[in-house]
C-alpha cells in the first residue's frame, strides 16, 4: 500500500492553500457577517480551474481528478466553508452528473461554461416533504409535444440564486414511483422557473441557498440529462460525488479550527505559562489532530476510488458520515480551547462551528 | 524572442531556519521549497513579455539536486515553455563564481535574447548571480528593475530602476542581462490546466560536460553558519505617557542614535 500524492496533486494542493490564504481569508468573515455571495473570488476560482477540477479539458475543465478536488476543497474549507460550498456544489452535484450523463452536445451547452467557472450550476433535487426521502419527489415534468411542462417546488437549493442553470429531478411517470423520475437541465430565465425565496442560514452565509417554484414551465427535450426514468439514478450517483465534497468541506472546516486553536493555545497564559502547555489541552489538540487526520484518510480513500473507476459508494458515505462528526466535536473544542474568546466573533471559530453544523444535517 | 530565466529553489519564506547537524548547512527537514519570490517575479515578466509581442519562448533554468526540479515544474505550470536541469556531481558544493561559469555557459549554448533574474535568492541573498553571468558573457547588466519595455524592433530594452527618489532609465542594446525588483509585477498563480500541462513539457537535464565545463573547485567555501547571539530585550519605558514619550524620543537620539 502507497500514500502518496502526485506532483500534480501537491501543486493543486498548493496552488488552493495560496489562493485561501491570500485572496480568500482576508475577506471571509465579513462576507459572513454580510450573507454576501462571493462574485469576485468565485471568478477568480473558475479561471484558476477549481470549478471544474475533474472535468477533461475538452470540456473546460482542468482534467484534475478528484483526489486533486479533496485537495483543493480542503485547503478553501480552512479559510472559508462558503467558498467551499459554492465550489463543492459546481463540480460535484453539478459538473459531474452532466459530464457522465450529458449528450456531446449537452455536454457543449451545460458543462464547458460551467466547468470553467465562467457560469455556476446547482443541483434541485429536495422538495419540503422530500429531503432525505429523495424517491417522494412532487415536482411533475409532464410530456409535452418536443418538450416538457415542469410543475412543482425545490428547496434549500445551494447556489440557487446565482446559478445560471439547475439540474432539475421531476416525475415524468409518477405511477412508477422512483422509476418514473426524470433529470432536466433548465436555464434561468426559463418563463416558470421562479426563484421566490433566498434562506437567511446559520452558518455558510455568503453561499446563497434559494426555493424554486415551477409553474408551467417548458423545458425542450433536449434538455433532458439521461433516459426518462432514469432520474433517480443519476441523483443518486450524483450524490455520491457530493458526498466525497462534503466530507472535504468538513475536513477542512476542522482543520481550519485545529489551526486557529493551536495559535491561540500557545499566544494565550494562563497561570504564567501558554495554555498549549497545559495538559488538557494539549489532550484536547491531539484529539482534534488525529479524528482530523482520520477523516483526511477516509475522503482520500473514497476519492481515490472514484478516480480508479471502482465502486466507492459505501466509502464515501462512511466518509461524510464521520468527517461530519468529527468537525462538530473539533469546532466545539475549538470554542472551548479559545474559552470565552471562543463565543466572541473576532476570533473566528464561531464562525467554523455555525459552518460545520449544516455539515451534519442530511446524512443520507 | 527567446527569454531566459535562472531560479533556484529555496525554503519556503515562513521556514523557521535551524542551523543543520553539518553547520556548513541548514537542518533540511520539513521544510517546505519554493521558487525564489524575486525569481517568480522574472517568471512573470518573462511570460508578459512573450504574451506582449504574440511570440517567443520562456524557458526556466536552475542549477542544483533532484528535488530542485519540482521548482522548475512549477515555473512550466505558470507558463514557461521548457526547462534546463544543470545537475551534475562537478557542481556539489558550487560557489557563486561555478554556477555563473555553468549559466553563461547554457545561456551561451541557447543565445536567448534576454536573461531575467530574480534580483537575488532569498536564502543566502547573495545576489551575485545576474552581474557574474553579465561579466562572463560580456553583456551589459541592469539590476533590480521595477519596469521594462522591450523595443517594437526587438532589438533594446528600457528599463527603470528605483533610486533614492527617482526611477533610474536605461536603454540597453538586447542580448542584455536584468534582474528584478519587487514591484516590476504581480506573478500570477499557476492554474490546474498549467498544473497538470507542465509534466508534458520538458525538463532537460543538463550535465557538466554537455556544456564542456569541468569541475573547477570551488573558491568561496562556506566554513560555518553560526547561530546568531540573541536578542537583548526590548526596554519598557514606565511612567505617564507625556513623560515617557520624552524619554523615548530622548533614548531614540541619544542612546540609540536612530533619530
Amino acid at each position: 500500500m502507497k500514500i502518496e500524492l502526485t506532483d500534480e496533486q501537491q501543486m493543486i494542493q498548493a496552488l488552493a492553500r495560496d489562493f485561501a490564504e491570500k485572496e480568500v481569508k482576508p475577506i471571509a468573515a465579513q462576507l459572513d457577517a454580510e450573507a454576501r455571495f462571493p462574485h469576485e473570488t468565485v471568478k477568480r476560482m473558475g479561471e484558476l480551474g477549481l470549478m471544474g477540477i475533474a472535468v477533461p479539458e475538452t470540456y473546460g475543465g482542468s482534467g484534475a481528478d478528484t483526489v486533486a478536488y479533496v485537495l483543493a476543497l480542503e485547503e478553501i474549507a480552512k479559510v472559508c466553508a462558503s467558498h467551499a460550498v459554492i465550489m463543492s456544489v459546481n463540480n460535484s452535484l453539478y459538473c459531474d452528473p452532466v459530464l457522465k450523463y450529458g449528450t456531446e452536445e449537452q455536454r457543449k451547452k451545460f458543462l464547458a461554461p460551467f466547468a470553467s467557472g465562467q457560469q455556476i450550476g446547482c443541483f434541485a433535487l429536495t422538495e419540503p416533504q422530500a429531503g432525505s426521502d429523495a424517491t417522494n419527489q412532487h415536482t411533475l415534468a409532464v410530456g409535452d409535444g418536443d418538450g416538457y411542462v415542469l410543475n412543482g417546488r425545490k428547496v434549500f437549493v445551494t447556489n440557487g440564486r446565482e446559478a445560471s442553470a439547475a439540474l432539475v429531478f421531476g416525475q415524468t411517470d409518477p405511477a412508477k414511483a422512483h422509476h418514473g423520475i426524470s433529470a432536466f437541465l433548465v436555464e434561468k430565465g426559463t418563463p416558470g422557473f421562479l426563484v421566490p425565496k433566498v434562506e437567511d442560514k446559520l452558518g455558510i452565509r455568503a453561499s446563497d441557498t434559494a426555493e424554486f417554484v415551477f409553474e408551467e414551465c417548458r423545458v425542450p427535450a433536449a434538455n433532458r440529462l439521461g433516459a426518462e426514468g432514469m432520474g433517480f439514478k443519476i441523483a443518486m450517483s450524483a450524490l455520491d460525488g457530493g458526498r466525497i465534497g462534503i466530507a472535504a468541506q468538513a475536513l477542512g472546516i476542522a482543520a481550519g479550527a485545529l489551526e486557529l486553536s493551536l495559535a491561540y493555545a500557545k499566544e494565550r497564559k494562563s497561570f504564567g505559562v501558554p495554555i498549549a502547555q497545559h495538559q488538557m489541552v494539549q489532550w484536547m489538540l491531539a484529539d482534534m489532530a488525529t479524528a482530523i487526520d482520520a477523516a483526511r484518510l477516509l475522503i482520500w480513500r473514497a476519492a481515490a476510488l472514484k478516480d480508479g473507476g471502482r465502486p466507492f459508494g459505501l466509502d464515501a458515505s462512511m466518509a461524510k458520515l464521520f468527517a461530519s462528526e468529527m468537525a462538530m466535536k473539533v469546532t466545539t473544542d475549538a470554542i472551548q480551547v479559545h474559552g470565552g474568546y471562543g463565543y466572541i466573533k473576532e476570533y473566528q471559530v464561531e464562525r467554523y462551528f455555525r459552518s460545520v453544523r449544516e455539515r451534519n444535517d442530511g446524512r443520507a | 524572442m527567446k527569454i531566459l530565466v535562472p531560479i533556484k529553489q529555496v525554503p519556503d519564506t515562513a521556514t523557521q531556519v535551524k542551523i543543520g547537524a553539518d553547520p556548513k548547512g541548514i537542518d533540511t527537514t520539513g521544510i517546505t521549497w519554493i521558487v525564489s519570490p524575486y525569481d517568480e517575479y522574472a517568471v512573470e515578466e518573462a511570460l508578459r513579455i512573450k504574451e506582449k509581442r504574440g511570440q517567443g519562448e520562456v524557458v526556466a533554468v536552475t542549477l542544483g539536486s533532484e528535488r530542485a526540479k519540482e521548482a522548475l515544474r512549477s515555473c512550466l505550470a505558470m507558463g514557461a515553455d521548457r526547462a534546463l536541469h544543470l545537475s551534475d556531481p562537478a557542481w556539489e558544493n558550487a560557489d557563486t563564481l561555478t554556477v555563473a561559469r555553468a549559466l553563461a555557459a547554457v545561456i551561451k549554448q541557447e543565445a536567448p535574447q534576454l536573461v531575467l533574474f530574480g534580483r537575488q535568492a532569498i536564502d543566502d541573498d547573495m545576489g551575485a548571480m545576474p552581474a557574474q553571468v553579465a561579466e562572463l558573457l560580456g553583456w551589459p547588466c541592469a539590476s533590480w528593475i521595477m519596469e521594462e519595455t522591450i523595443s517594437d524592433d526587438g532589438k533594446s530594452v528600457r528599463a527603470g530602476r528605483q533610486v533614492e527618489g527617482a526611477l533610474d532609465i536605461f536603454n540597453i542594446p538586447l542580448p542584455c542581462v536584468l534582474s528584478a525588483q519587487k514591484g516590476l509585477n504581480e506573478p500570477r498563480y499557476p492554474t490546474l490546466k498549467g498544473i497538470m500541462g507542465a509534466k508534458k513539457k520538458e525538463i532537460k537535464d543538463v550535465k557538466a560536460a554537455d556544456l564542456g565545463l569541468a569541475a573547477d573547485g570551488a573558491q568561496l567555501l562556506v566554513v560555518a553558519l553560526e547561530a546568531l547571539p540573541p536578542r537583548p530585550p526590548g526596554r519598557v519605558i514606565p511612567g505617564e505617557p507625556a513623560e515617557a514619550v520624552k524619554e523615548l524620543v530622548r533614548s531614540l537620539r541619544e542612546d540609540a542614535k536612530a533619530i
